[in-house]
């Protein structure tokens, strides 16, 4: 206990800024699970492509500690760049190869639901075998600097070094962290002013309240579908390279367990809700710390698994009920 | 109709004697089975006696997710779980904190299993199916990084010195060489009836086997029983099975404990093999493993889960080279399954018979056509 | 003829939901399809709107097969439904489900669409007063009011209406059905499914009485409500 006072304010400025990353990952799955009220169980490898895609757009372009104020802005663009398209085009591959053909079956749920557990085994194993995949075409020597080592952990060059901006209680809050909690909030408020104003942000809530109506409006379903997976993996390559600024380090499994708790944060906040996602993250993201501050860092996993648990079981439609859908019965 | 689907209703259709006779012949083939060193079946790169056990740990959980899985309808996502509480059972009674003899952790095994079954079932079985996914698979991790953290467990270095289960060493028996092109009996080469010890896997394979039969007879017992029926009903309409009288939740409650108790002892029978037991045994891509046995074979068909094992345990250790692809394929085949025969390999017969059943029940709900 | 069925079947599964029905609605008309509870006449609607695939027959829209035409391609062609139970997204304001009514228009960000919207608040003049409340927290009556205003900012040729007076208080159905004869009367084609046959058959040009997913009779309003037989099976004696 006495460890959490200590260190409140570390603990809490890491807890935003890991939440950010829960709620930027959380909206793929609410946004997915609003459309077509299913669990995208592959949204995890999503994220985990977008942050290679960072990873290796940093090391193609040399990215370095020592850059001029012009290059850190090139690369951190360049990063969230890649990571954003990367993430998109796998969710919308995802879609494409996992979902589509379901749906034109009119599969239960459940079903859906192993063909996205295939669907994120094979994009991690892919992951995980590059060396070996590049290896039967001969890029194995080229392309070492990334793919050597698959099946290790991979780091990014630091572009730009913490640096204390401003302290609260003993704790001195650093750019980076100011970056990653001011830049994941404002890409989410332009998601929700998307949603909410543009036009195919419309038919994607038209869809989500009733799909027939929203047919009967001329909404094309499956343009909507896949506007929804390229919307949330976006979200999730811009959630890739926060968290590689962050952490640094990415891994062909580090999807796993960060895709379980931004699902958390989702079913935290009420899923299909889109501010519940954000609400979710940051409150996650700040009970895993505290909690772990009590019972210890090595139990921080357990907590967040704890939570979803206790969640599901006392409200299972969340903090803020779930929205986007909740015109169906 | 697929020719495996053919081939079972060629055997339904025998007369009972013959029946007999062909099951017993394939039960003395599948116990002589590690003995026969059959070329091209018998794995080239690791023992065959060894990969036979772990083939039949695959179809004994198979056998016990199918109950959840396949029964019930309830996608558990982290079977490991209770594989892992079975086989740390018998590691603390036997070796970390006690001296229990093998035999006797076994049933404590089970027990402990089916509590933690229980324990996890009673508050979670009333979520949403897809939720349930989600929580199962958060309950196997719980146990994995308690098993990690846990001091009291030894942590990450696991439990040594597990006994193993009890023996007698009554006679030998031969083995078949095929080297020179035709099978000759080989005196050399032996196993001891009934020595479980460390070179010889082969007599584990026969525990393996026989403890896989007497579950069979379980399964089919209580299939065939009014709590089959009951399952039956609650997977393919819970509101419509409720509405019949039939305490869904109870009997999902039950599936999900039996589940367990069958993971519980084939982490047992695991641990008394091993002899060493650590956290890294059972990691996430265990469940699913096991889901994908479940779902490949055929989910609902005792057989259909069977093969699936089979396949999933057998083909990654007879061809090694492809050991580091194996979740690639499992993943791909997973998709490819979901896709094109949802139902499996080899679907219950129930299956086809329900989906007329979910037709019309669809019709009837738009109101459209009067019955 | 705007729209013309023919031989039209529709399953589910292996359930025939409507057999070998052929209609037509001819430009300017109201035309009522009349029918007990699972004759089949939402399932005619929705085959219209393209949510139901076609097991055999055609649907010809003004000169157009529109058989297989997917369902979110039929609103730029002019067909506009209200659909049974309203449909309305409860989660938007009411002025925001009146846009979804624009979203297959070409012109949408065209004058017209301005235009519309008043003629909507004319007829509906409800919708004005509660324009930025939320759809889910409105009356039933409202809701349906809501749905037909949605289906008109569309600006279709046809109209289709699915059982517009279900679970209204009977002043309320009369309202309704005089606002369906004056948007007839400013030049839309309506198609109605309806339960309440009395009402429904006075104010039609033309109707067709659906049993068990077949026509079985038709003929103009006046005639049929005249019919003893139809009387008797679905007037009941209060008109």
């Amino acid at each position: 206990m006495q460890y959490l006072f200590d260190n409140f304010w570390a603990l809490t400025i890491t807890g935003l800024t890991l939440g950010a990353v829960y709620a930027l990952v959380a909206l793929g799955y609410t946004l997915v699970y609003g459309v077509l009220r299913l669990i995208n169980f592959a949204h995890s490898e999503v994220f985990m492509y977008g942050t290679f895609a960072a990873l290796w757009v940093v090391t193609f372009l040399g990215g370095n500690a020592t850059g001029s104020i012009a290059q850190v802005i090139f690369w951190i663009a360049m990063m969230f760049v890649a990571a954003m398209a990367m993430s998109g085009l796998i969710a919308v591959l995802l879609e494409r190869f996992a979902y589509r053909p379901l749906r034109k079956r009119n599969a239960p749920p459940l079903i859906a639901l192993i063909s996205a557990i295939g669907a994120s085994f094979v994009l991690a194993e892919i992951m995980g075998l590059r060396e070996k995949i590049t290896g039967w075409f001969g890029l194995d020597t080229p392309l070492a600097t990334y793919v050597r080592n698959s099946r290790n952990n991979a780091g990014m060059p630091e572009i730009i070094t913490p640096q204390p901006v401003f302290t609260l209680g003993d704790y001195a809050v650093t750019n980076v962290d100011i970056f990653v909690i001011v830049g994941a909030i404002a890409i989410m408020i332009m998601l929700d002013q998307f949603v909410k104003r543009s036009r195919l942000g419309r038919g994607i809530r038209a869809v989500a309240q009733d799909p027939e109506s929203a047919a009967l409006m001329g909404v094309n379903r499956d343009r909507v579908i896949q506007v929804t997976f390229l919307v949330g993996g976006v979200m999730a390559g811009a959630a890739a390279a926060f968290y590689m600024l962050k952490i640094g380090i990415t891994r062909y499994d580090a999807g796993f367990i960060l895709g379980v708790k931004a699902f958390t944060a989702a079913v935290l906040g009420g899923i299909g809700n889109l501010r519940g996602a954000l609400l979710g993250g940051f409150v996650l993201g700040l009970a895993e710390n505290y909690g772990s501050a009590i019972v210890g860092t090595e139990w921080k996993d357990v907590v967040a698994f704890l939570l979803l648990v206790v969640i599901l079981l006392f409200r299972p439609t969340g903090l803020l009920g779930e929205s986007l859908g909740k015109a169906r019965a | 109709m697929s020719y495996a689907q053919r081939g079972m209703d060629w055997v339904r259709a025998l007369p009972k004697p013959a029946k007999i006779v062909l099951w017993v012949l394939f039960l003395v083939f599948l116990f002589a089975l590690p003995l026969l060193n059959i070329p091209f079946i018998t794995t080239p790169d690791s023992d065959f006696g060894g990969v036979l056990f772990t083939v039949s740990t695959y179809v004994l959980v198979a056998l016990g997710l199918n109950i959840v899985v396949g029964y019930a309808g309830l996608l558990d996502l982290g079977y490991v779980g209770f594989y892992a509480i079975g086989a740390y059972t018998v590691g603390v009674l036997s070796s970390l904190h006690g001296s229990w003899p093998w035999l006797w952790t076994v049933p404590v095994a089970i027990g402990a299993a089916l509590i933690s079954g229980i324990l996890l079932g009673a508050p979670t079985l009333r979520v949403r199916g897809d939720y349930l996914a989600i929580v199962t698979l958060g309950f196997g991790e719980i146990v994995r990084l308690t098993l990690v953290n846990s001091q009291w467990l030894n942590g990450a270095q696991g439990i040594s010195n597990i006994p193993r289960p009890p023996g007698a060493e009554l006679f030998e028996v031969p083995s078949l060489d095929w080297s020179s092109g035709a099978p000759v009996v080989d005196l050399s080469n032996t196993t001891t009836f009934l020595k479980f010890g460390i070179t010889d896997q082969i007599p584990y394979y026969w525990l393996a086997l026989s403890v896989i039969l007497l579950v069979l007879l379980f399964d089919k017992l209580v299939k065939d029983s009014r709590v089959g029926r009951a399952w039956e009903a609650t997977r393919e309409d819970e509101d419509a099975a409720e509405l019949m009288g039939v305490p869904t939740f109870r009997f999902k409650l039950l599936a999900f404990a039996l589940g367990a108790c069958i993971g519980g002892l084939s982490g047992a029978l695991f641990a008394g093999k091993a002899g060493f037991i650590s956290p890294d045994s059972f990691v996430l891509l265990l469940s699913i493993l096991f889901i994908a046995a479940v779902v490949v074979g055929g989910a609902g068909n005792r057989w259909g889960v069977i093969l699936g094992a089979i396949v999933v345990g057998y083909f990654p250790e007879r061809f090694r080279d492809f050991a580091d692809f194996r979740v690639l394929v499992f993943g791909l085949a997973l998709m490819l399954l979901a896709i094109f025969r949802p139902q499996g390999i080899l679907p219950p017969r129930r299956a086809v018979r329900a989906i007329e059943a979910d037709e019309k029940l669809e019709a009837l709900e738009e109101g459209e056509v009067r019955v | 003829m705007l729209l013309e069925v023919n031989g039209l079947c529709v399953n589910y599964g292996r359930i025939e939901a409507i057999r070998d029905i052929t209609f037509s609605v001819e430009e300017g008309e109201i035309v009522t399809l009349i029918g007990a509870n699972g004759a089949g006449k939402t399932t005619t609607m929705k085959t219209i709107s393209g949510l139901r695939p076609v097991r055999a027959g055609s649907v010809m829209f003004d000169g157009k097969d529109i058989t297989h035409m997917p369902s979110h391609e039929r609103p730029v062609l002019g067909i506009s439904q209200s659909p049974e139970g309203r449909g309305c997204f409860v989660g938007m304001t009411v002025m925001e489900n009146l846009e979804m009514g624009t979203y297959a228009r070409p012109d949408r960000k065209s004058p017209a669409v301005k235009k519309d919207l008043e003629r909507v608040f004319e007829l509906f003049p409800r919708l004005k007063e509660r324009s930025n409340q939320a759809a889910g927290s409105m009356s039933g009556g409202e809701q349906q009011m809501l749905a037909m205003g949605r289906a008109l900012m569309a600006k279709p040729k046809l109209l289709l209406l699915d059982e517009p007076s279900m679970g209204l208080a009977p002043k309320l159905i009369q309202q309704i059905f005089d606002i369906v004869t004056e948007i007839n009367s400013q030049g839309t084609t309506v198609l109605l499914v309806e339960q309440n046959a009395a009402q429904a058959l006075k104010r039609s040009h033309r109707a067709y009485i659906l049993e068990t997913g077949e026509i079985v009779r038709e003929g103009t309003g006046k005639d049929l409500a005249a019919d003893p037989a139809v009387k008797a099976a679905y007037l009941g004696g209060d008109v």
